[in-house]
């Protein structure tokens, strides 16, 4: 049973070998990638069956887009970059100021629309720079070892000994607060959990028959990484991503509430809440919604990130 | 076993000069001159550079390290600007009060996880395990200082059943220091009207604390107990008629508990850097509110205390999590 269907698949794949060497010109690109795209629409039906990785999709998608075209659907622009109407301060929502106003009489919507774009460029840049630094690091453990690797490997231990954001602050203590500085203490608190992941999968790629296989034609250690370790190290990256978006969120908004991170009148979520804090209880609106702005977008990317490593991790598939 | 924890005591050891490593160069990467700094804002050259030779600030990096290290040996870890107290002795009085804050939020986070992991699994695809998840997704998701803030405004301000922050009262007297802990002081010194002030005082900050923690624990012990339920024994108890409850929490339990444990731990130790927040929020008198102030006026000393401090403490539980894993499951512990 077993031999015949092995049989008949080997036929099918001579068949279709003489096939596209008759062909060979009309062969098109959809054709070539054919089971690439069997691969994809797997992915795409396991991920639309799945209701919260669409329900993060579809947070993450609004986001992207409320990022992208904010500054011309908001009511009030120039509210972002420090207006003051004394006159109209500290009002409840209503109509015109669907957030309520603060304390100088700006529009909360504006402010919490214009906070996207904030939160996403720190997202992208903590969680970029996190990357950079830590999967080329991690590879080279994997793949050189020896002392190379222990040493890498120790580092990384001890950066996770701490607390990240007990160590974010005591950077940007030394650096001075500010934006840019907590993104660069955030970043380089987030490498390591990079260089553990991408080291772990390297050292298992690395005994996989085919990359053993690899080398004995030869192939150069180039070669190998680029072409053999490094895609198959993606789909873990991809998840840990998409969940490190909605942590770095969260990180920066901590630093910013502490008064750490972006400043005043600057628009981002944490530096409002940090301001909107000595308004509560009266004026509860000016901190409840950039709260509910930052909740809601890490809810969509940790569940997207689910969703991810749902289709693509075929241990977590049902 | 003996080995094993000899062996766990050097590495972290050899953490623990990592960390220090590390708040060294940080405290070297500040853009100001460190001389500079410490001879203060009216110092003219040459008293920079008489303040430069007196703390060896012109030798060689891996000598001042060298120094740095002996310094805090020898129980030197500088003066806060902000408190001009020794930062030794500020650590060691507020230590306690986040101590007590993580211990009483971990054993909330284990109290409701445990039991409701279990009933999302044993109840799989109700509306019961469904509430748990979006209990669990929201909880990881909302940031912990709004969480504090929401939970003040309603609790403390809206219902009046809390206080609105602080560790007590500003006119109670805290107990003689037995342990500086004290909840456990007030009782153990009889003064049960402190011990219940006290409590009141941790519910809020406790709670906002233990969120990230309780969802995991949720999400772990969940996963576990549908492993273990699959089980052959599992189907075989059940064969034999043993009562639900009876296989659910003696003999699935003990099972998931192992990987659960795992995660209490790390999320004890993770609890540290969410206490900078928590509080923040509710003006708790702890290392993180200490290391907080003292980032926000400069004051370097003290966050390289506190970030010591928290490290070590947070390398300690480590420890502690592998010690108590090892010892629970008799795989790891006949290979040790």
């Amino acid at each position: 049973m077993v031999g015949s269907t092995n049989q008949r698949t080997n036929l099918a794949t001579v068949m279709l070998i003489q096939d596209s060497n008759a062909d060979h010109v009309s062969e098109s690109f959809a054709d070539r990638h054919a089971s690439t795209y069997r691969t994809l629409r797997l992915y795409a039906r396991t991920f639309r069956r799945n209701t919260s990785a669409m329900f993060g999709l579809a947070i993450v998608v609004v986001f992207l887009v409320v990022a992208a075209i904010g500054p011309w659907i908001v009511p009030f622009p120039e509210d972002a970059t420090g207006a003051v109407h004394l006159d109209i301060k500290l009002q409840p929502p209503d109509s015109t100021h669907w957030f309520g106003t603060d304390e100088v009489g700006n529009d909360i919507f504006t402010r919490v629309v214009l906070g996207t774009r904030t939160t996403l460029q720190i997202a992208c840049i903590v969680t970029g720079v996190a990357m950079l630094i830590g999967v080329p690091l991690g590879m080279i453990a994997g793949l050189v070892g020896g002392w190379v690797q222990e040493a890498i490997m120790r580092v990384t231990d001890v950066f996770l000994s701490v607390p990240g954001l007990v160590l974010a602050i005591a950077i940007v203590g030394a650096l001075g607060p500010g934006i840019v500085n907590a993104m660069l203490a955030l970043s380089l608190v987030w490498w390591p959990g990079y260089v553990r992941l991408v080291q772990a999968k390297t050292l298992a790629l690395k005994n996989e028959i085919y990359v053993q296989a690899a080398y004995s034609i030869g192939a150069s250690k180039l070669r190998i990484v680029f072409i053999h370790i490094l895609p198959n190290c993606t789909s873990p990256i991809i998840v840990k991503a998409s969940m490190d978006m909605g942590m770095a969120i969260l990180g920066a908004a901590s630093l910013g509430f502490l008064g750490l991170g972006a400043q005043p009148p600057f628009p981002e979520w944490g530096a409002m809440i940090s301001i909107a804090r000595t308004y509560l209880p009266d004026w509860w609106w000016y901190s409840f919604f950039p709260g509910l702005a930052i909740s809601l977008t890490v809810l969509g990317f940790n569940l997207l990130g689910d969703g991810l490593r749902d289709i693509l991790d075929p241990k977590h598939r049902d | 076993m003996g080995r094993f924890i000899i062996k766990r005591l050097f590495l972290m050891a050899f953490m623990l000069i990592g960390l220090l490593a590390i708040t060294f160069v940080i405290s070297h990467i500040a853009p100001t001159d460190p001389a500079a700094l410490a001879a203060g804002p009216d110092a003219d050259t040459e008293m920079i550079e008489r303040y430069r030779l007196e703390y060896g600030l012109d030798q060689p990096v891996y000598v001042q390290f060298g120094n740095y290290l002996t310094r805090l040996m020898n129980g030197n870890w500088g003066t806060s600007i902000l408190t001009t107290r020794a930062v030794a002795d500020d650590l060691l009085l507020y230590f306690p009060n986040t101590f007590e804050l993580v211990v009483f939020s971990i054993g909330i986070a284990i109290l409701l996880g445990i039991p409701l992991g279990v009933t999302a699994a044993v109840l799989q695809n109700t509306w019961a395990d469904h509430t748990i998840r979006i209990l669990t997704v929201s909880g990881v998701a909302m940031p912990m200082f709004w969480l504090g803030l929401m939970t003040q405004l309603y609790f403390a301000l809206y219902l009046g059943w809390f206080p609105l922050g602080g560790r007590m009262n500003m006119m109670t007297d805290p107990p003689d220091p037995i342990t500086n802990l004290l909840i456990v002081d007030s009782i153990l010194r009889g003064e049960f009207g402190t011990t219940a002030e006290a409590l009141t005082h941790i519910v809020l900050p406790a709670v906002a604390l233990c969120f990230p923690a309780l969802a995991s624990i949720i999400r772990v012990n969940r996963a576990e107990m549908l492993e273990t339920l699959k089980q052959d024994y599992i189907i075989n108890a059940m064969a034999h008629g043993i009562s639900m409850v009876r296989i659910v929490s003696v003999y699935a339990l003990k099972n998931a508990m192992l990987p659960t444990m795992a995660m209490i731990g790390l999320r004890f130790g993770w609890m540290l850097g969410g206490t900078v927040l928590v509080e923040t929020v509710f003006d708790w008198p702890g290392i993180g509110l200490y290391a907080v102030q003292a980032t926000i006026s400069s004051d370097f000393e003290p966050i390289m205390g506190a970030t010591i401090v928290l490290g070590g403490f947070f390398m300690f539980t480590n420890l502690i999590i592998d010690l108590v894993y090892a010892w629970l499951d008799p795989r790891i512990r006949g290979q040790i």
